[in-house]
Order: structure tokens, then sequence, then C-alpha cells
């Protein structure tokens, strides 16, 4: 089976390519991108007017299979992500049980492969049952597929169990990936510490114990030369340590989401309990200097931390609901707002949710050269819509973007030449 | 009289002059409170429900109190700990108040918004008696009462407010409305208690209680929660250096005006934030606090009631 893409305007940033071509995807693969390729026998999509980009890539979602299916399960998150424009994902490994081993891993690899829409790399955690102590079965989880490692909603307390994290997982190639809060400094801190909280009062989450994570996992990473991967980056002074470290030649990447280069925590106001994620919404000061980091290269992509929860785990007092958001279908539309709005180009726009992230984490995919997987995402950048929260295709409904208007969808998503999603 | 506020959920959303409609509407009832019968038929047939979610003595007595003799009926609910610690979620338990049609709720909560969230999921009119540590409106408005009674304005005053300001609803209702009204607000409390940024609600941070103090017309102390064990570090290093630098006693006390009052929005820990000789000394008005925190209350409810149903005589 053959697809063929025509008319569109092709962005691939890994391969520098901007401009009207045509692309064939072949068994899967990319085949031949060219000028006027001839159809033959392929089916053909006509992009015309639409941007051609190699298929998004987030490197961190919940897919919340296994044992949070109320949640999100592999098949309706992986819709979800489709919908929104992503052909693969990397989830995290906070499931019940954790996937801290090798039948875990298996299980979401096959799951997926049987009933999911896209793309699903699993990333394992660094300590088994997300404890802190002692580490995961890292050579055969990489062996089997693993791309990284993360107690994600959890630190990794210890910075010894950190530095051999960093250490042992050198030599598979596997990023250590660092959810950064110190969690004494984090306290009961429930949003991000100033002024709204003192007027809300909320206990505050101050900026340093993200700062003082980062700072630490960056030593690390500089000790043992192993690659420190910083999630969801939201403080102007995280951003800066990892701004420093690259130019000292550490090997560290990092990732922003949507809501930090969007939000701040004035969105908290009226106890807004989806404004409650971890990291918080931080200050205008600091989803400034995110979107800094996302222009001059410090940041490396964009993810969502798409976290679905279940409505009743948010309909609660501020202090009782759990942390997180629901991110894959809106993402790429406030990607491009940065565009819009001047802070980054489109070529960069579609670095940070393609090569950007597969680079980031050592993916295939997040380009479109002969022979690169057929994952394509074609976008409408133009196409108005207004976010409402009933229609998302995830199985939870906690986003505070519910109501907003968006420029920009995906109107195709195709996985391995067969188009998973129109719009 | 226009009072459009179907809700009392701090300070902060109301006007100057919801303010001092507020405290007009007290004085009225504050005569009630001195009569022998001391009830007047204007909230006859409502119902209000004291729904307390966090413990008090005070305030709820107050409240319960304040209801009665406006002839509403009045039922109280405590129950310490959350809601979800029972099992069951605030909006369930807020609707199975509401399907008993109480006109209105009166609620303290531990969690900040609590108030906030139930007026926005329910028909009848929510009084916040304390959510968390964001407000706690009729203590402000009984505050503001007595200072204007005891000093004859408000404009103008120069209020201390010493102690622990980060966990303090009172604190912040205070700021709210000392600020609306014209008085200047100074605060001090050890830096571990002391919010990033509070002086943008509209106060002059001070280092030491004495440079606080000094020149003061009114000296408002806080209580320091002896239970509260901080998870985010030690807030004090013990008890006795907190008495000795945040303290007020009569030495101190000699830096505000000679005429200052001493306010506590109680209960005391005597010998800690503030000690016995000035708790009961000539300028201390916490028992007149106490007094018209009935009469404000009073009003608050004929308010948000709807304000014009019957004379108040």
């Amino acid at each position: 089976m053959k697809l063929l893409i025509k008319n569109g305007r092709v962005i691939d940033p890994r391969n520098q390519i901007d401009g009207q071509l045509d692309i064939q995807i072949e068994k899967g693969t990319v085949s031949q991108v060219g000028s006027d390729l001839e159809a033959g026998d392929a089916e053909v999509f006509d992009a015309a007017g639409k941007l051609v980009t190699p298929g998004l890539i987030d490197v961190h979602v919940h897919l919340r299979d296994p044992g949070l299916e109320y949640k999100e399960d592999i098949a309706s998150g992986t819709l979800s992500a489709v919908a929104g424009g992503f052909t693969a994902v990397a989830c995290m490994p906070n499931t019940q049980p954790v996937n801290d081993n090798l039948a875990v891993t298996r299980y979401i690899q096959e799951k997926a492969k049987e009933v999911g829409h896209c793309r699903v790399y699993p990333i394992a955690a660094i300590t088994r049952g997300l404890k802190g102590e002692s580490l995961t079965e890292m050579g055969e989880l990489t062996e089997a597929g693993v791309p990284g490692f993360s107690d994600d909603g959890r630190p990794v307390e210890s910075g010894a169990v950190m530095r051999r994290a960093l250490e042992y997982s050198r030599p598979f190639g596997a990023a250590v990936i660092s959810h950064a809060e110190e969690l004494s400094l984090v306290g009961d801190g429930v949003m991000n510490e100033g002024f709204v909280a003192t007027e809300l009062g909320l206990k505050g989450i101050p900026w340093a114990a993200e700062d003082a994570m980062i700072a630490r996992d960056v030593m690390l990473a500089e000790l043992t030369g192993g690659h420190l991967h910083v999630a969801h980056i939201s403080t102007r002074g995280g951003v800066e340590i990892v701004r420093q470290a690259k130019k000292r030649g550490v090997k560290v990447t990092c990732e922003a989401t949507p809501h930090h280069f969007v939000l701040t925590d004035e969105a908290v106001r009226g106890y807004n309990t989806n404004a409650k994620m971890n990291p918080p919404l931080r200050s205008e000061q600091d989803r400034q200097a995110v979107r800094d980091g996302l222009a001059d290269g410090t940041i490396d992509c964009i993810a969502t931390d798409h976290a679905p929860h279940h409505f009743d785990e948010k309909n609660v007092e501020f202090n009782l609901a759990m942390n997180g958001i629901v991110g894959l279908e809106t993402a790429l539309p406030l990607t491009l707002r940065l565009v819009e709005e001047g802070v980054i180009s489109l070529q960069r726009a579609v670095e940070l949710l393609t090569c950007g992230p597969a680079s980031a984490l050592g993916l295939p995919g997040g380009h479109l050269a002969t022979g690169a997987p057929g994952d394509v995402t074609i976008i409408d950048p133009d196409l108005e819509w207004t976010v409402e929260l009933e229609k998302l295709k995830s199985k939870s409904k906690n986003s505070p973007f519910g109501g907003w208007n968006m420029r920009g969808a995906a109107v195709a998503t195709i996985v391995g030449g067969r188009i998973v999603h129109t719009r | 009289m226009a009072f459009g506020h179907k809700h009392i959920l701090g300070i902060e959303p109301l006007s100057r002059e919801d303010i001092f409609t507020i405290l007009d509407t007290a004085e009225g009832f504050k005569e009630i409170n001195s009569r022998d019968i001391k009830k007047v038929p204007t909230l006859r047939g409502r119902t209000i429900i004291n729904a307390f979610f966090e413990n008090s003595t005070r305030t709820r007595l107050s409240f319960e109190i304040a209801g009665k003799r406006l002839s509403a009926d009045t039922v109280n609910i405590s129950s310490s700990g959350s809601s979800v610690a029972k099992g069951e979620t605030l909006e369930d338990t807020a609707r199975n108040i509401e399907a008993m049609r109480p006109d209105i709720i009166v609620m303290r909560h531990g969690a900040s918004g609590a108030p906030h969230y139930l007026a926005e999921r329910l028909d009848c009119s929510v009084v916040n008696a304390g959510d968390g540590a964001h407000e706690h409106p009729s203590q402000a408005l009984l505050d503001l009462f007595t200072m204007r009674e005891k000093k004859g304005r408000l404009e103008g005053l120069e209020v201390a407010i010493v102690g622990d300001i980060s966990h303090s609803r009172v604190a912040r209702s205070n700021l709210y409305a000392l600020n609306r009204v014209g008085a200047n607000v100074r605060l001090a409390g050890p830096g571990t208690m002391l919010p990033p940024e509070v002086d943008r609600l509209g106060a002059r941070v001070c280092n030491r209680i004495e440079e606080a103090i000094e020149g003061a017309d009114v000296v408002m102390m806080l209580r320091i929660q002896l239970e509260r064990q901080a998870k985010g570090g030690p807030l004090l290093p013990s008890l006795r250096e907190y008495s000795r630098f945040y303290g007020l006693n009569p030495d101190k006390l000699t830096l505000a005006k000679p005429d200052a009052i001493v306010m506590h929005p109680g209960p005391m820990n005597r010998g800690v934030e503030i000690s016995s000789s000035v708790a009961d000394g000539s300028r201390n008005v916490i028992l007149d606090q106490v007094e018209n925190g009935v009469a404000v209350r009073m009003a608050l409810l004929y308010l948000v009631a709807g304000g014009e149903s019957e004379d108040k005589d």
C-alpha cells in the first residue's frame, strides 16, 4: 500500500527542508521525497494549502494503563494523541503496577500494537516501585525498547541513587529523566509561591524547589557523563541552569509544556483546579524565561505532560485536587500561538514537536528523509476552532483551555503510512 | 440601602460602601443585643445552617446567636476533618444540605476556597466563616466595627498586625478591609510567617514588632498556632524566642499611641503572643470584639437574606 501526499508545504527541520514537495510512503516508511511525484497506484492525499510535517512526538504523557483505566487507557490516550497530531508518545511509568519491569513494559507495547492509534514508547521507572531506592533492570528494559527512565511524579530524592542511575544507564544509551523537585522545599505547597498564593491563602511551592533539584541533577550528569533529560522545566532559574550546562557540554536535554509557556499562576484564581499541576503554573517571569528557552535552543522539545484525571478528582477543594491536565489535543495550536506571537519561527515550532523530542530521547522518526518512519502530520495552520471539553477524545476532560479559541489543527495524522485521524 | 451581594465569601469582593453598609447595619443590631428581650422577627421562617468543617467555638456560637436573635431557625453541623476523610465529597455534602432548603449556609472550612466552591454550586447564600488561610470576613468586619467604635473613625488609623501572617485568614481579611476604608496597615512577624509579596496587599512590612507598633492606634495580635507543624520546615526556634521578639508586653505597648487599643481574634495564648497584663489591661478591647461580633454577624445575615423584609425594631 502506497500513500502519496501531494502539494503541501513540507517542513522538515532536521533535513532543512521547507518547500512545496510531495512525499510518498511505502510499506510504512518514507520512500520518496520530491517535486511532482507520479501517483501511480498510490492513494493520494492532497495537502494543498497545508503544512506537512514529520509526525509530532510527545515524550511525556500519562496513558494510565495499566491500572488507572478510569482516567485513560492506551486506546483512548493514543486516540487523543492522533487527534492532536501526534504519531508517537512516550508514556510515564507511574501506572498500577508501576512500569518497573519487563512484564509491564511488554504489556504496554503489546496493547499499544493491538489497540493503539499511534506509536507508544514506554518509559520505565528509574527505581523499583518509584521508591527511590533500587535501580530497575535498565539493561534489559533498554534492550526491550525503553528510551528513557523516570520516576515521574516524584524526584529521586537520594543524590547517590540518581548518580548511580545516570552512571548505570549511560552505556545503554538511555536518558534518565528528572522530575525535579526538592520535596522538603515543596512541603505541602499546592501552587506556585508568590503573590497569587499569598492572596488566595494557598500554600506555595517556591521556584527554588525546582531549581535546586535541576542543579543537583545537572551536576550529577556532569559528574557521570550520563544523559539527563529534565522534564517539564518551568522556572527561570531552571532554564538558566540548563543553558549554562549545555554551554559546558553537559549531556542534558529538557522539555517544556504548553501550559507553562501559555499560562501563569494567575490562572489559579477562583480556585480553578484545572490550573493545578506539578510543577505549578509559575510567574510571568518564569513563563517568559521558558519562552526564551524555547527560542534560543536551551529547551529541546515541547511535551504535554498529558495527565488525565477523572472529573471527581478535580471537582474538589483546591488543596485536595489531583495535579495535572490533559494536553495532547491542545498542544499544537498552543505551540503555533508562539509563532503568531513572534516568539519562535514556524520551523522552530515544528522542530520542537518533531526532531527535537526524537533526538532528546533517541526515538525513531521526527523527520521525513527516505527510509524514515512513515509518520506524517498534516496541519491546517489557519483552522479556527474552539476547545469543547466534552469533545476531547481523551477519557478525561481536565483542561484549563475549555472555551479557548484556537488557531491551527492537525487535519490528518498518518502513522506508518496509514491515515489514523482526519478532521 | 443597596447591598448587592448574595454571598459573603470574603472582604476582597466588597467595596468601601458595602463595608460601611454592613457596619452601619450592625450599629442598629448592637442595640438589640443590650435589650432584655434580645430578639427581632427579621428572619422569621428562614433557615440558616452553620456548617463547620473545622473546629470553632467562638465564631460558631456567635453566628448561631446572631441567627437566633433574628428569629431564624439555625442548625449546626460540625465535622472535624475534611469531607473526604468522611468518604463524602464536599459537593455531595453540600447538595445534601441544600436539599433541605436552607436560606443561608455559614461555612467554616480548612481549605482555602471551599466557600467559593460551594457558592458556585448552590442556590442558597453562602457566608464564609473562615476558609483555610484565605479569608475570615466576619472577623475583619467586627474588628473594623470595634475600631470605629473605640476610635471614632477608620480613615487614617494606623493599625499594626503582628504574628503569623502567612497562615492567617484574619490578617488577609483585615488587610483588604482596612485598605478599603483608608486605614494604614503595618505588619510584623517572623520571617517564616510573612508570605511573599504581602506588601502588595497594602501594608508596610516591618522587621521588628517595635517598628510596627510605634505610633499605632490599633495593635492587633494574631494567634500563634501551637499545634502547627509545618511540612515545609520549622517556623520557629521556640515559643520563648517568639514571645521575646514578637509577643506584646506592656513595655512594647508604650511605643503605641497613648490611647492605642489592643485587639486579638482569639483564642489567645497568654504568655506567647500577648502577656496577661496586656490581655487583661485597660487598653484591650478583646471582649468588645466578641460582643460586636454578634451584631456584625446579624448584619451580615440580614443583608445577604435580602435586607429589607421586616423592621429591625
